[in-house]
């Protein structure tokens, strides 16, 4: 095969497959809001979910936030010495974690702890036939495997980024205040002061909207998975790798709509 | 008690009279996988109360073509009838009446990991909507008793022997009083003593509910003792279709030469 037509052979390949990928995608989509308005929700394993998802990845997010706050902190307080708007740190840290590193981090640890072990479960219950085994009993699998595990999703991610922030928040105010000898006062007051309900929605939003795209991607990785333990294992991997990925680019646009309809600095 | 004691004298239940009306029909089924024809033509017609043994080389279809019965798997070509529905027409959440008449053994069980066993034969009742905790109490004793495994409702599948787990997978397949069961390699895995408990349990299993039967097996003593029928399948077609006697009698070398074990390698 020549240069030109094997590069066309293989782009318009690779593009079929990511349009037959949109296109399962949305037929799980379409099936979750079957199952979603049938009204039968399973509340026992939604509220299951809920513990492994939301108790279960506390100290993940919290960790991530507070390190990260930490670190942001010590980072940006050394420059904006240099320019003496030191006492501005906690206001930009404040909106960063909350517009941007809140939930996308803890969106990330929660792609890699609860969207793995999603496609995991659900994969091995695949090639066990266990999902063939529900079908059987006329319980489609989107509504037992799936749609709790979504809704669970919707709750506990917003709780989650708002404790990720908040730790994050308060690892920043030990930072300047014992590390810095930073007045509390001056902290809290130019962090309160540039930050209002908007920022935080706004992390909230995209927690919000990373814990559908996660548990999305996830469950339909392990509904697709085949061959054994190897097929549930790249399953899996390949759950984290396009969940972060979508994540990362769904939070460009994300960020441009929201700042659209929450403008940044208004206060 | 680990296993029942299996009996010295299986006797299959009468054949059923040529006026009953047929409750499984296939008619010209094929079915492709890539470049591999698996099914080519199937005809095959199964009355109320029969049961069916199929047997064949592995890789023929077998379970394929069992699966096309309770609609796991949509033929390329050709028409399936179950209780006078056409199935193949049917989408996944319309099969919900059917699969409530036609159960499934699978063959490694398929039973839930993270439920007990008493959960796991509860689970179609639960699902079918049936709330009262007593009535579920005893047709899950009733059907463990069935199956002599009263004293294990309280262990986890992994706490099982194969042939406990095939046990537990009947218990569950009957407590909705299906019509019909499907078997897939009821006694694969077994040893001789554990391959007879199962076979003396679909037995009971007829008797005692007058179920319709298809059982996917190798094990040839199987096939003599609890079928009214045999299938072979050869190739993607059906090659002998008869009973036992007929079966034992066949002039064909390839049906002779599966049923003895032998090869036409030689060494």
């Amino acid at each position: 095969m020549d240069f030109p037509s094997g590069l066309l052979t293989v782009s318009g390949r690779t593009f079929l497959h990511f349009l037959a990928y949109l296109g399962q995608l949305t037929a799980l989509m379409q099936e979750l809001l079957i199952a979603f308005r049938s009204g039968v929700w399973r509340l026992k394993l939604v509220a299951q979910q809920i513990v492994a998802i939301g108790y279960g990845s506390q100290a993940v997010v919290i960790v991530t936030g507070a390190f990260t706050g930490a670190v942001f902190t010590f980072q940006s307080y050394a420059k904006f010495k240099d320019f003496g708007f030191e006492t501005t740190v906690g206001a930009v840290v404040s909106v960063a974690l909350c517009r941007e590193l809140g939930p996308v981090l803890a969106g990330l640890m929660v792609a890699g702890r609860v969207g793995a072990a999603m496609a995991a479960d659900i994969g091995t219950m695949k090639v066990t036939e266990q999902v063939d085994a529900l079908r059987v009993m006329g319980v489609h699998p989107v509504d037992y495997l799936v749609l709790p595990r979504f809704i669970a999703m919707m709750i506990s991610m917003p709780f989650l980024v708002a404790e990720s922030i908040s730790f994050g928040l308060f690892a920043s105010y030990l930072v300047t205040s014992f590390g810095y000898d930073m007045p509390s006062a001056w902290y809290l007051n130019h962090m309160l002061e540039h930050t209002n309900m908007e920022d935080l929605s706004i992390g909230m939003i995209k927690g919000f909207v990373f814990g559908m795209l996660i548990t999305l991607i996830s469950c339909h990785q392990g509904l697709a998975a085949e061959n054994g333990a190897v097929g549930v294992g790249a399953g899996t991997t390949r759950a984290v790798v396009i969940s972060s990925l979508v994540m990362l680019i769904v939070n460009f646009f994300l960020s441009l709509l929201l700042n659209y309809i929450f403008p940044i600095g208004t206060v | 008690m680990a296993e029942p004691t299996p009996s010295t004298t299986p006797t299959p239940p009468a054949a059923n009279d040529g006026s009953a009306p047929a409750f499984i029909e296939l008619k010209g089924v094929y079915k492709r996988f890539g470049k591999q024809e698996v099914l080519r033509g199937i005809n095959l017609t199964l009355k109320h109360g029969e049961t069916l043994c199929i047997i064949g080389p592995s890789g023929e279809g077998k379970t394929v073509m069992m699966k096309h019965i309770i609609g796991l798997i949509k033929p390329d070509k050709g028409e399936i009838f179950v209780d006078g529905v056409h199935v193949n027409r049917l989408k996944e959440r319309e099969m919900a009446p059917i699969r409530k008449k036609v159960s499934m053994l699978f063959q490694g069980a398929a039973l839930f990991d993270n439920l007990t066993v008493e959960q796991n034969v509860a689970f179609p009742l639960l699902e079918h909507g049936v709330r009262d905790r007593k009535e579920i109490d005893r047709r899950v004793r009733e059907a463990l008793q069935a199956v002599d495994l009263d004293e294990h409702r309280t262990k986890f599948p992994t706490a099982l022997s194969g042939g406990m787990r095939k046990r537990t997978g009947i218990a569950r397949a009957i407590i909705d009083h299906s019509e019909c069961i499907l078997y897939d390699e009821p006694n694969s895995g077994l040893d001789p003593i554990g391959s007879d408990i199962i076979d003396q349990m679909i037995l009971r299993m007829q008797r005692r509910f007058s179920i319709t039967s298809i059982i996917v097996t190798h094990d040839m003593r199987s096939v003599f003792k609890i079928s009214n029928r045999v299938a072979m399948l050869y190739r993607g077609e059906i090659r002998f279709l008869g009973t036992p006697d007929e079966l034992k009698n066949s002039d064909d070398k390839i049906v002779q030469d599966f049923i003895n074990g032998r090869s036409d390698i030689t060494c």
